[in-house]
């Protein structure tokens, strides 16, 4: 990995001297190259893979011989603007860059504007959202861009207050010198300009000098959110771009075979358009509730789809015809376990959605993407166009989850504008989301641990798992690194699966194997990709050799944590969440302990199994156990923006106890039961914990790790575990209540519910 | 195409749409009122919380000819209008809490989180966390511990 860095102008050059670029430019723009980061740590293969390369440093170092430049622009009236190549999705990204030029400019965090750049071919792999990566890639090269447009404006202020650059100060967006007098970074915007680009050496801000990262700020975002200004992709105002929905099959990947009444569907009310597209029968109207209307009246005839007759069960039996083997039980004791994690939805609350203006030779795309290169290559391949005539614009995103990595909606959308040959305005509606949108696959997880007295002899997990789709870019940043590994020749997902799950404790030999199979269902990464169910059925398994060691949950993960760090996350939940505390029956403390992304995290919950809380009345909901307490502790080795890291994490558990209790997908006859919010049951108020306590670590490191995915794989761990003790038996099946349908099924014809119309009713 | 007359944010509206529309395309798709969201259409996740005649509803279920001339619909945007200032007491707890991540089911939780404060009050007594738990706006960023406090703080300077 060292040595791939392009002739030298990646490199640092001494201790936090780096290059960037003064760029030419009217007023003062300089950049750096994204891939300008401290080389891995590359050390001497072993059997823990995690321990030469995590997947961070993979996508890290996939973008260094090819990145492009990212730039930093003052502008006239003070503000400084910068263009980020990733995807907003909710998990504070935007702040957090702002913070970062906020700190080496020394300018006020309100002048910062950062916008989400469109999608950009010549950063080739680096302009994806995922694997927590964002701050961990472009933490050097933004300050290194920040840092230089600080020189140049002090240059430019020696100049125009006749003192030497020494004599100068920068704070708060104005430069001053000792005889009082002072300019605004924005009067010396054109001044500090360079008529032709050039390299520049620049030295970074000493952490123990930071007045902004690592310090908590609230999001920049904030006001626009709660006003109602922030604007998603069905929120933009495209010309003519009109409401388009489609109707969608019964199964999964169902496809149309023909349609009986195209003419009388195109003259209901307000109905533009009708036409068949390789998805189903798209409607144009100049309202979605006449879209809405349109579809359910559409009279389809369906061919099958790819996951015809299959369901739950006949899925669990062909997973359990691709497992891998144990191999020989040992002589001595073990401890094993088989885990089901059902299908689960990804699906945000903004639903897949796109506009697409595709007109004769060029097309113009806005969605919320998290790989817009790969959905600008797709786009152009569907429609025939040059690469070079698809304009993909980023949009600020209504959550992701994984969800946004794909993109589904654009396609769509691109394919039916194309078709009409107007501009569209495309969103799935909720039950398309749930019914045929992607999914986090089903798998299961077998355990065995083999110990002897109070050693643990080997670990061995074989995860089995329905195919994940990862063939939205982060596939070919494995493709292309994957020949620099020692791993020989083993897919995307084998490696993916390697390079995410760390074997954090003192377990002697063992392995952990990942082995796919079926790939007729839509699926994707969600939040946290297969950490979550690896991690809950590692912790559940170590709890049963804590108590066949005799030891207690706690006191038995603090003696076999490889490091420091780790014990220091899992002894400060155990303090702060008073681990051990006297509990009634049918109450319980559970405590789980997780490493990815350069961080570590400990949770500890109690949770309440009584029947008085697990029967409370809900309607059209889920009661069941109540996760009463939450305390998590993190370790990000540099939290950028302690509170936006706090957020993350308070997310992270919301979607673990989701996962261990109550939100899965039921697969029926080839297709998903779930068709709403009221049935898909992610955590709702009712279902959240009364106590929640998160606690960031001092900084551990020079370097920031990722954080929007950390937390979800120890919550749903802690969660198991607390419900195991609480009821006294391990759990083996998750969620816990998919055996339980809690809901009665929507019809698949028509594929959407009709609107209500009693709202008036319900006003409260 | 029949005419339907009613006030939103303090204005008078009249838009030319069959009656049937439901409530919340005649805010996004006609008028260009984008901080009701969709998130369901069937009156399930309350992202389209706005308010009518000060009392929560979800657009998504309200045809549009149920509405009368002087029926006052008040979105995200002209929330702020009702009590004079840039921003409701609600909104600058939903800041001070730093509650927004992704942002989308937040103007449909501070509408709905208004008019929960509102019926307490009514009721002569504060916000319970009964009242919390019976809030049914989905976030699926999971924001919901934060909401839970703004509203209490929210509710003190309401």
């Amino acid at each position: 990995m060292t040595g791939s860095h392009d002739g030298g102008l990646n490199e640092a050059i001494g201790r936090r001297r780096f290059l960037g670029y003064v760029v030419a430019a009217p007023t003062l723009v300089v950049a750096a190259e994204l891939g300008l980061t401290p080389a891995p740590d590359v050390r001497l293969p072993t059997p823990e893979l995690t321990e030469l390369l995590d997947l961070n440093d993979m996508m890290t170092a996939a973008a260094l011989p090819t990145s492009g430049l990212i730039s930093v622009e003052v502008n006239r009236d003070g503000t400084v603007s910068f263009a980020l190549p990733r995807a907003e999705v909710g998990q504070g990204i935007t702040t957090s860059t702002a913070m970062l030029i906020a700190e080496e400019m020394a300018v006020p965090l309100e002048r910062v504007r950062v916008t989400l750049a469109n999608a950009r071919p010549e950063l080739v792999f680096n302009q994806l959202t995922g694997g927590s990566n964002t701050t961990i890639a472009t933490y050097v090269p933004i300050r290194v861009a920040a840092a230089i447009a600080r020189l140049r404006l002090l240059a430019a202020a020696a100049t125009e207050l006749g003192s030497a650059v020494t004599d100068l100060t920068l704070k708060a967006g104005v430069i001053a010198n000792r005889s009082g007098g002072s300019v605004d970074i924005g009067a010396l915007a054109e001044k500090a300009a360079s008529t032709r680009t050039q390299q520049v050496s620049v030295e970074l801000t000493a952490r123990e000098n930071f007045t902004v990262i690592g310090r908590p700020h609230n999001r920049i975002d904030a006001r626009d959110a709660v006003t109602g200004r922030k604007k998603f992709a069905m929120d933009l105002d495209v010309p003519d771009a009109k409401p388009t929905m489609v109707c969608r099959p019964p199964t999964i990947n169902g496809k149309v075979g023909s349609v009986a009444n195209l003419a009388e569907v195109r003259a209901m009310p307000g109905v533009t358009d009708v036409v068949t597209i390789s998805t189903g029968v798209a409607v144009r109207a100049e309202t979605f509730g006449q879209c809405i209307d349109a579809v359910r009246a559409l009279r389809v005839s369906w061919k099958a789809g790819t996951a015809e007759g299959k369901s739950d069960e006949t899925v669990l039996r062909k997973l359990e015809a691709a497992e891998l083997p144990l191999g020989l039980k040992p002589l001595t004791p073990t401890v094993e376990g088989k885990f089901t994690f059902y299908f689960r939805s990804n699906s945000a609350l903004e639903p897949n959605c796109a506009i697409a203006d595709v007109r004769a030779g060029r097309a113009e795309i806005w969605s919320a993407l998290k790989s817009p290169l790969v959905a600008k290559q797709a786009i152009a391949a569907k429609l025939g166009l040059p690469v070079g005539s698809v304009t993909v614009h980023v949009t600020e995103g209504g959550g992701s989850f994984g969800r946004k990595l794909f993109f589904d909606a654009a396609l769509e959308a691109a394919e039916v504008s194309q078709r009409i040959g107007k501009p569209v305005k495309l969103m799935w509606h909720r039950a398309d989301d749930s019914r045929q949108g992607r999914t986090h696959p089903m798998a299961t997880s077998r355990v065995r641990a083999a110990y002897l007295g109070n050693t643990v002899l080997s670990y061995k997990q074989r995860h089995t798992s329905v195919s994940t789709d990862l063939g939205h870019g982060l596939g070919e940043i494995i493709t292309a690194m994957a020949a620099r590994l020692p791993v020989g020749d083993i897919g995307f997902s084998q490696t993916f699966f390697h390079l995410s799950q760390a074997m954090s404790y003192n377990f002697g030999a063992g392995s952990q194997l990942l082995s796919e199979t079926d790939k007729s269902f839509n699926t994707g990464s969600m939040r946290n990709v297969y950490s979550p169910d690896v991690t809950c059925a590692r912790e559940l398994i170590v709890d049963q050799l804590a108590a066949r060691m005799g030891k207690d949950p706690y006191r038995f993960r603090h003696d076999f944590l490889r490091d420091d760090r780790s014990r220091a996350v899992l002894a400060k939940v155990a303090e702060v969440g008073a681990w051990g505390r006297s509990m009634p029956a049918g109450t319980a403390q559970g405590i789980a302990f997780h490493a990815e992304y350069k961080a570590v995290s400990a949770v500890l919950v109690e949770i309440d199994c009584r029947p008085g809380t697990v029967n409370r009345p809900i309607r059209d909901g889920v009661a069941g156990p109540r996760v009463t307490k939450v305390v998590i502790a993190v370790d990000v080795g540099l939290a950028v923006n302690p509170r936006g890291l706090e957020a993350q994490m308070m997310g992270c558990a919301m979607d673990g106890i989701a996962l261990a209790l109550t939100s899965s997908l039921h697969l029926r006859d080839g297709y998903f039961l779930e068709a709403s919010w009221d049935n898909y049951f992610y955590t709702r108020q009712w279902n959240t914990p009364p106590e929640l306590q998160i606690v960031v670590m001092p900084s551990t490191s020079e370097e920031p790790g990722g954080a929007g995915e950390l937390g979800v794989a120890a919550s749903m761990a802690a969660v198991a575990c607390a419900y195991g003790r609480a009821t006294g038996t391990m759990p083996t099946s998750f969620p816990i209540n998919h055996g339980t349908l809690s809901f009665t099924p929507k019809p698949t014809v028509p594929p959407i519910p009709p609107s209500p119309t009693d709202g008036l009713n319900h006003a409260r | 195409m029949p005419e339907h007359t009613f006030r939103v944010n303090g204005e008078q509206v009249t838009v030319n749409v069959a009656g049937d529309v439901r409530l919340l395309w005649v805010l996004r798709d006609i008028l260009g009122i984008t901080g009701p969201k969709y998130g369901c259409g069937i009156n399930v996740c309350k992202a389209c919380t706005s308010h009518i005649n000060g009392k929560a509803v979800n657009p998504c279920a309200i045809p549009v000819a149920d509405l009368q001339p002087t029926d006052e619909v008040t979105t995200i945007e002209g929330l702020p209008a009702t009590v004079g200032k840039d921003l409701h007491p609600m909104q600058q707890a939903w800041l001070d809490h730093d509650v927004a991540q992704c942002g989308y089911c937040q103007p449909g939780q501070i509408m709905a989180a208004v008019a929960l404060v509102r019926r307490a009050a009514a009721e002569g007594r504060g916000i319970t966390d009964a009242d919390l738990d019976g809030l049914r706006n989905i976030c699926r960023c999971g924001t919901y511990s934060r909401i839970r406090e703004a509203i209490k703080a929210g509710a003190e300077n309401m």
